[in-house]
This record gives C-alpha cells, sequence and structure tokens, in this order.
C-alpha cells in the first residue's frame, strides 16, 4: 500500500468465468476509509458479478478480498453482513401491505423486539436527518421514500463498506440531491462508499475516485473531479462517443397521434389509475413522458399499446381513426406499433427464436399470414432484415431471444417495430440496462424515424434521455400528465418538481426551488 | 469427486428427445427392481409389460385400439398443456362424450341411417365440450383452478354415469344388469376389412397428423404457444388469453368426448358402468412423454398401449396384479419429470470446489 494506512476494501486480481464468458478478468482495485469510490462500466461489463462476490452472493474463480488488511473468504450475504458490508440493491426487496419497521425487521439476522428496534431506527434517521415514519405502509411511499428504507435497513448495521448499486435510477432530481447529502455525510464518519452507475454527471458530483471495468478488466482508474462526463463516457465504451443528429431545421406536421380525456382503473392494488390524460403529437415529433416509476407509465404503455383497450374509441385517435377500444393487433393494422420496457417476456418470448419473435408483432403489417397459416420464409427473411438493419449480434433468425444480450435483444425489438415502419410508435424506457454504444444506435434510428413522418411517445425515467432526443415533454405524477412542455424551454429543475407532484403553480414551482438549491 | 447440477446456456435438443427414453428405460430397470423384491419374476414382468406385445403381432391390432383414445385425449390435453391450461378432467369429459353418444344411440334405437354414427359422433364431441365448458367458465369469469374443477367434475360424470346405467337407461331386455341396450349395427364402427381394429384407429392417426399442421403452422398454433410461453407478450402481440382458454377447454373436451364415444360405439358396443379405464388420466402421461407434440404423442401412447396390453398378459402369464401397469405407467411420468432437469441442466463431475482455486 503506497500511502501506508490500511484500505477498507482490497481486491486483487479477482477473476469470474460464466459458460461462455469471462465476466472478470483479474480486476484489484482498492477503497480507502470514507472514500467514495465509483464503479463504472457499460452493461454487461462485471460491475455487478464484482459487487456480488464483494457481497457474498458468489465466490470467485480465482483472486483475494481484503477487508481492513485482512484476507477473507466471503461465504454468504449473512457473513458479509457480519464483516460490516452493507448492500443497498436496485431493485428493493419490499413486502407493500407491510409497514417500513416490519419491514425492516423481516430482513434483519438477529431478532430484536420491536420496541428495541423502532429505537434505533430513529437514532440511524436522527444522525443521518433522514425523513421516514416507522409506521407507515410500504404502498403508500414513494420510491425514494422505499429507498430510505433499505438505506436505513443497511445502516443499522453499522456498515464500514455500504454498496449502492445502481441507486438513483428510479430517483426525481431532487431526491437524488438529498441521497448524495446522506452519502456524503456517511462517508464523513469513515464508511466507504462503493457506488455503482452509469450515469456520468452524478460520478463527477459525488466519487472521489473511480475504476472504469469494460468487458470484465480494469481498463483506467481515475479521479472524477478531474475528468468530464465525456472523456470518462469514453473510457467506459472504449472510444468515441457518437453525437445524436438532429436536423436543426425540423418542422412539425398534423396531429397524427391524439389522446384526449383518456382515463383508466389501476388493475390491482398497487397500480396507478390514469386521470383524464390528454396529449398530441405530430407528424416527425418526438413526445417524452418523463416521470418517477410507479406514476402510471405503465398503464399509459399498456393503454396507448392496445394491451388494456379502454372504453371510449374516442380517446385514443391514429391519424382521425378513433382505436381507444381496440386490442394491440388491430391497432397494429392502424399503424401504432409499440416497444414495451420488460424485454424478456413482454417484448420478446426469451425461449422462441427470433423468427418467431417477428411473427408475434410484424405478423400482419409484414403478411407473413395466409389464411391463417404462417410464412415462416417471410417470418424469417424479415427476422434478417433486422438483424442487418440494425447490426443485432446473434448467430441468426434460429437463434432463440434468450441468446442474446439485453442490449442485442432491444436492438432487434427496436428494429422489428421500426422496420414496419409505423405511423406512431409509442416506445418505453427503449435504453433501458442498454450499453451507450447500442443506446446511441437507438436514439439515433428513433430521430430517424420522426424525421420521416412518423409520430413517437417515448416514456423514459432516464430525464437525460429525454431531454437529448424528444422535441416535446410532459410529466406524469400520480396517473395524471402535466401539460405540454417544449424541450429547449423546460429546465431541469422545473421537470424535476413536476415529477415530485407540484403542478402548475409557477410561485409555488419558484419557491420550492430556491429552497433546494439553497439547501 | 462430487456431482454438479450447471446451467446450460441454451436448453438441450438432444436432452428434450432423449429424456423420454430414459425415462422408459429407468421405469423397465427400477419397476424389474421393485417386482423382484416382491417375489415376483421381475424381468419376466417388465418382459411381459413392454416387450411381448411389441413383438407379438397378433397383439399388434389390440396396441391400435388401446392406443386410438390415448392419442386423441392426449392430442386434445397437449393444446391446453402448451397454454399452460391444465385440464386434468379429461376422463369425466371422456365419460360424458360417451353418454352423449349413447343418448343418441338410444334415441334412435329401432331406426336406420348412415347419419346415426355420425350424429352420435358429434354428440360426443358436443358432449366432451360442454363439460370442458364449465371448467372454462368458471376459470375465465371467477378465476377458479380448472386443475381443481375439471378434476372433480370427472367424479361427477361417473355417478351420473351409474345412475343412468341403473336407472333411465338401464337395458329393459338385459336381465336388470346395470348396463345400456346393444347398439344397433347402424351405432356401431364398423371393422377394417377382416381385422377387429374400427375405424377409429385410423381417425386417431388422422387427428394427430392434423393437429401438428395446426400447432406447428398456423396463428391459431402459435398463439397456443405465446399464451404459455409469455402472457405478457401474448398480449402485446394482440392474442387473447380468455379466447385461449376456452378454445383450448374445447378443443380438449371436444377430442376426449370423441374419443369416448368412439370407445363406446366400437370396442363396447354398449354404455356400461366399467367405461371410464382411466384413458383420460393415462393421456396426461401420453401428452407429457410426447413432449406436448403430435408425433411424439402418437408414439407416446403406442408404449403406453403396450403396458396395458402388457399389464393384462402378465396378470395371466406370471400372475402380476391388475394394478402394475398402472404403476408402470405413473413411474414412466415420474421419471420423465426428474429426468427433464437435464434439458436445462448438464451433469458435471468435479474434483476441486468451486471458488476454491487460487
Amino acid at each position: 500500500m503506497s500511502d501506508g494506512t490500511t484500505r477498507r476494501l482490497d481486491l486483487k486480481g479477482i477473476t469470474k468465468a460464466f459458460p461462455g464468458v469471462l465476466a472478470n478478468d483479474d480486476v484489484s482495485f482498492s477503497v480507502a476509509p470514507g472514500e467514495i469510490h465509483a464503479l463504472l462500466g457499460e452493461n454487461g461489463a462485471g460491475k455487478s458479478t464484482l459487487v456480488k462476490m464483494i457481497y457474498g452472493i458468489m465466490q470467485p474463480d480465482a483472486g483475494e478480498i481484503r477487508f481492513d488488511g485482512e484476507l477473507v473468504h466471503v461465504a454468504s450475504p449473512k457473513a458479509a453482513r457480519a464483516m460490516g458490508v452493507g448492500m443497498v440493491f436496485q431493485h428493493f426487496s419490499l413486502f407493500e401491505p407491510m409497514t417500513v419497521l416490519e419491514n425492516i425487521a423481516l430482513g434483519l439476522d438477529e431478532a430484536i423486539s420491536y420496541a428495541d428496534l423502532e429505537a434505533r431506527i430513529r437514532e440511524v434517521l436522527e444522525t443521518y436527518q433522514l425523513s421516514l415514519d416507522p409506521h407507515r405502509t410500504v404502498a403508500t411511499l414513494s420510491v425514494g421514500e422505499r429507498q430510505r428504507i433499505e438505506i436505513v435497513r443497511a445502516l443499522l448495521l453499522e456498515p464500514r463498506l455500504l454498496i449502492m448499486d445502481e441507486p438513483t435510477s428510479v430517483l426525481t432530481p431532487q431526491e437524488v440531491a438529498q441521497l448524495f447529502d446522506t452519502l456524503r455525510a456517511l462517508a464523513a464518519r469513515g464508511c466507504s462508499i462503493l457506488y455503482i452507475s452509469h450515469k456520468l454527471h452524478e460520478i463527477v458530483e459525488l466519487c472521489h475516485s473511480a475504476t472504469i471495468l469494460r468487458g470484465g478488466r480494469v481498463v483506467a482508474e481515475c479521479d472524477p473531479r478531474a475528468e468530464s462526463s465525456r472523456s470518462m463516457a469514453e473510457m467506459m465504451i472504449g472510444g468515441a462517443l457518437k453525437e445524436i443528429e438532429k436536423a436543426a431545421d425540423r418542422s412539425f406536421g398534423v396531429e397524427r397521434f391524439i389522446v384526449g380525456g383518456l382515463s383508466l382503473e389501476a388493475d390491482d392494488a398497487f397500480g396507478t389509475s390514469l386521470k383524464d390524460i390528454s396529449f398530441s403529437v405530430r407528424a416527425g415529433e418526438i413526445f417524452g413522458v418523463a416521470g418517477v416509476a410507479g406514476n402510471g407509465q405503465n398503464e399509459l404503455m399498456l393503454a396507448l399499446s392496445g394491451e388494456r383497450p379502454v372504453e371510449s374509441a374516442g380517446a385514443i385517435n391514429i391519424d382521425g381513426n378513433p382505436v381507444g377500444t381496440l386490442n394491440a393487433e388491430k391497432r397494429r393494422r392502424f399503424g401504432l406499433c409499440a416497444v414495451p420496457e420488460e424485454r424478456n417476456g413482454h417484448g420478446a418470448v426469451p425461449g422462441f427464436s427470433l423468427s418467431d419473435n417477428a411473427i408475434l408483432t410484424a405478423r400482419t403489417r409484414k403478411n407473413m399470414v395466409r389464411l391463417g397459416v404462417i410464412d415462416a420464409g417471410v417470418a424469417e427473411s424479415y427476422t434478417n432484415e433486422v438483424i442487418g438493419g440494425f447490426a443485432v449480434k446473434t448467430t441468426g433468425a434460429k437463434a432463440p431471444a434468450s441468446s442474446l444480450s439485453g442490449g442485442n435483444l432491444q436492438k432487434f425489438i427496436m428494429g422489428r417495430e421500426i422496420m414496419q415502419a409505423p405511423d406512431v410508435l409509442v416506445v418505453s424506457q427503449p435504453t433501458w440496462g442498454v450499453d451507450a454504444g447500442a443506446a446511441a444506435a437507438i436514439h439515433q434510428e428513433l430521430v430517424d424515424l420522426a424525421a420521416r413522418g412518423s409520430a413517437i411517445v417515448v416514456i423514459s425515467q432516464d430525464l437525460d434521455e429525454l431531454m437529448a432526443i424528444s422535441d416535446t415533454m410532459a410529466v406524469m405524477n400520480e396517473g395524471k400528465l402535466s401539460r405540454t412542455l417544449a424541450v429547449g424551454e423546460a429546465s431541469v429543475d422545473e421537470i424535476g418538481l413536476l415529477m415530485g407532484g407540484v403542478h402548475g403553480d409557477p410561485d409555488a414551482t419558484a419557491d420550492y426551488a430556491g429552497a433546494t438549491h439553497a439547501a | 469427486m462430487r456431482l454438479e447440477l450447471v446451467k446450460r446456456k441454451q436448453p438441450s435438443r438432444a436432452m428434450l428427445y432423449l429424456t423420454p427414453v430414459f425415462s422408459v428405460l429407468l421405469t423397465m430397470v427400477v419397476g424389474a427392481t421393485i417386482f423382484s423384491l416382491l417375489g415376483y419374476d421381475g424381468p419376466g414382468a417388465v418382459w411381459n409389460i413392454f416387450f411381448v406385445p411389441a413383438l407379438d403381432p397378433n397383439k399388434w391390432q389390440d396396441l391400435g385400439i388401446k392406443a386410438a383414445p390415448l392419442i386423441l385425449i392426449a392430442i386434445g390435453l397437449s393444446v391446453g398443456f402448451r397454454a399452460n391450461v391444465w385440464n386434468i378432467g379429461a376422463e369425466g369429459q371422456y365419460v360424458i362424450g360417451g353418454l352423449a353418444g349413447t343418448g343418441v344411440a338410444l334415441a334412435t334405437w329401432q331406426m336406420e341411417g348412415w347419419w346415426i354414427l355420425p350424429l352420435m359422433c358429434l354428440a360426443g364431441v358436443a358432449g366432451g365440450m360442454l363439460y370442458a365448458a364449465i371448467p372454462a367458465f368458471l376459470k375465465t369469469k371467477l378465476n377458479v383452478n380448472e386443475i381443481l374443477t375439471s378434476l372433480m367434475l370427472t367424479y361427477v360424470s361417473v355417478q351420473l354415469l351409474y345412475y343412468l346405467m341403473r336407472g333411465p337407461w338401464k337395458d329393459p331386455e338385459g336381465f336388470n344388469f346395470p348396463q345400456s341396450r346393444m347398439f344397433t349395427d347402424s351405432q356401431m364402427l364398423p371393422e377394417i376389412g377382416n381385422t377387429f381394429v374400427h375405424y377409429g384407429v385410423p381417425i386417431a392417426f388422422l387427428v394427430a397428423l392434423l393437429a401438428w399442421f395446426i400447432l406447428s403452422k398456423t396463428v391459431f398454433g402459435f398463439e397456443i404457444r405465446v399464451v404459455g410461453a409469455a402472457p405478457n407478450a401474448a398480449r402485446y402481440g394482440g392474442f387473447n388469453r380468455t379466447r385461449t382458454i376456452w378454445t383450448s377447454l374445447l378443443a380438449a373436451g371436444g377430442l376426449a368426448g370423441f374419443a369416448g364415444i368412439l370407445e363406446a360405439a366400437g370396442p363396447y358396443g354398449q354404455m356400461v358402468p366399467q367405461f371410464p379405464t382411466g384413458y383420460g388420466f393415462t393421456a396426461i402421461i401420453v401428452a407429457f412423454l410426447g413432449r406436448l407434440h403430435p408425433v411424439g404423442i402418437m408414439l407416446a401412447a403406442i408404449i403406453l398401449a403396450i403396458s396395458y396390453v402388457g399389464g393384462e398378459i402378465a396378470q395371466s402369464s406370471i400372475g402380476l396384479p391388475n394394478a402394475a401397469s398402472g404403476l408402470f405407467q405413473a413411474m414412466m411420468l415420474f421419471f420423465l419429470l426428474a429426468t427433464d432437469i437435464l434439458v436445462n441442466y448438464r451433469v458435471r463431475f468435479s474434483g476441486v470446489r468451486s471458488g476454491g482455486a487460487a
């Protein structure tokens, strides 16, 4: 150790192989006490595998892990927690009908009375200035508050290393600022933080050091404060970052996709009902729908794509044709294609070949069916067109969808819909879990499709993505859609406040924004 | 050294075809062992049950007759099983189909005409479909589990059969035996040439080929597969789950009912209380052993038919109990489900503990 102090975490030569891939190849880096260390890399770079080994979910094939200078074998997450490692996962494991207190009690390794536990929880909340009511039911909490439960759960164990896996992907900008305050306070008390993310501006803002992984190997270590988002992105993808090419003089045509007074009851207790949603999208326009997850985006997607038809036909119109009561297949005949958020089991059937997955949504528009009989040849040639046109890496049209990486499958699904030349395209989270190279390609295809005169709706939680590709946008909050903003004139703060539910009162917005900036 | 199961990157196609063979072989080995331990001639039992019927040409006609209802019912069940609709009550639909056809036969007693037999068949199909419509309705309207409803309805159908045989449909000239009138020539399935194989046997094989075409080549077959594999993707593709539940249950019920009337109008030639012999349950084994594929189902039905015929031979030749063939059939399903893990996992013998090497 060059500086002579004991490192909190020290990895040497960590290697882990799965059938067909080397997920981690000779990975070494270390984290000092009280340091916020970023682990950066594209999807599939090996970040998750690495932290799973630190947290004891899996064990390395080779290499050593030292914790506070001691060589350790982390046999299980329980062993990791006992050692002083806490982890907050990207996907929360919470029981919605139960209270905060009950949820935390369930996750503890030791048995402790509710009264003692509550006292300890309140102590942690006090220390880190977190607001959370231990007696509230999880179902009534926002995503930011739910994440706080996970953080409190980890902090109760007084960890010396806290691992945060993509913690901000579901938060509003204001919630992100609060989270960062908490993490800084934690680091100031000597707890090390391993922060996994692909959002570079956050890393620049928060982290003291960064390790960049690509293809399972460490390709660079840097001080994010001395780098730009762009320079780190290029280290991450190992090449120059492509800008989206968007014609500056683009103009919009007639309104092609009109939604008016769309309401839909949630179909389960924890869903969000849609309330009187109205917007319109013109030819050549990309309309972004921002919002924190769980505010009705899933229901909006199902209602727009036709997976859940609504009662009023006139609530949704494609080129003047009312289609509200039609199912997804009938809407495709009117020119509406869609890409849902979840790839596996929704956008595609994992066990089916790519060719069969092409039949799933392209059979009508691409004439794959005659008298109820499928023409496998037509399906296969269309599949090959999609594979070629969207540079999908696969062994061919007969390969099962499950054999493709997330990014490649997403490219295939996007390609399958875009090459049907839809008049209206509705996509949800188009680049969720997709590497930067594939994301750039998908963004460019969406912009190009709009340039050819289609109307496009993009529902996304990634505000940066929407700011980059959409022309106009609105924000969803509790099943309602805000007024439409032109992207050029909307500020991130304003959108963030709409995401948090401050609607249309300019004074309140200004006050609130001022308050957060001051804080 | 220890055994490890390692997940395959892709399901093994070879294992998909091999595990049914493994399960039959394992059944033979374990069956021979069990019956030897019980004091019977174990290898002899296996020989009688699995080989004698297949090797003796005199038994082949019998195999066809036993395989026909199994094929028809298993084909219908496979449609539902592909769509994750678990109709366990084919036995009941088979009984009701047989009864519906018998009803037509009794109503047309003393009549003659070419139309009687087709009408009986139609009634059989309709009866099975109506009986399967009950679980379909309960499942789609009230979300009641079809496994329970279809199974329980089987027992209802058997009681209905007993009632009709002992009451309204009892043969007035039958010396008070609980059975229906004998069917007339216009009501019986003719036999092919000078064999005793009735026309239901080739019909069953034709239905299997037709099912193969529909399931593998049409949008309907595609829909069934998608609904079973990924319900959300099915909805996204514009397929309707409710419609799929209805069609798959009606197809299964219709084919089971058809099998019922072919049995009644073929081998039985009347309706008797002993009519339910478990074809509806054995067909579940046939459907899985045949990998829910029509061609596989034809082969599996022949294997199960062999075990039925062989069970009878073993009873008389080495005094095996009647239940022995049922035991062998159940073992086949059990071993199939057990060995199916090899489709998604492979076995690795490893000397070192993983994670230990450095």
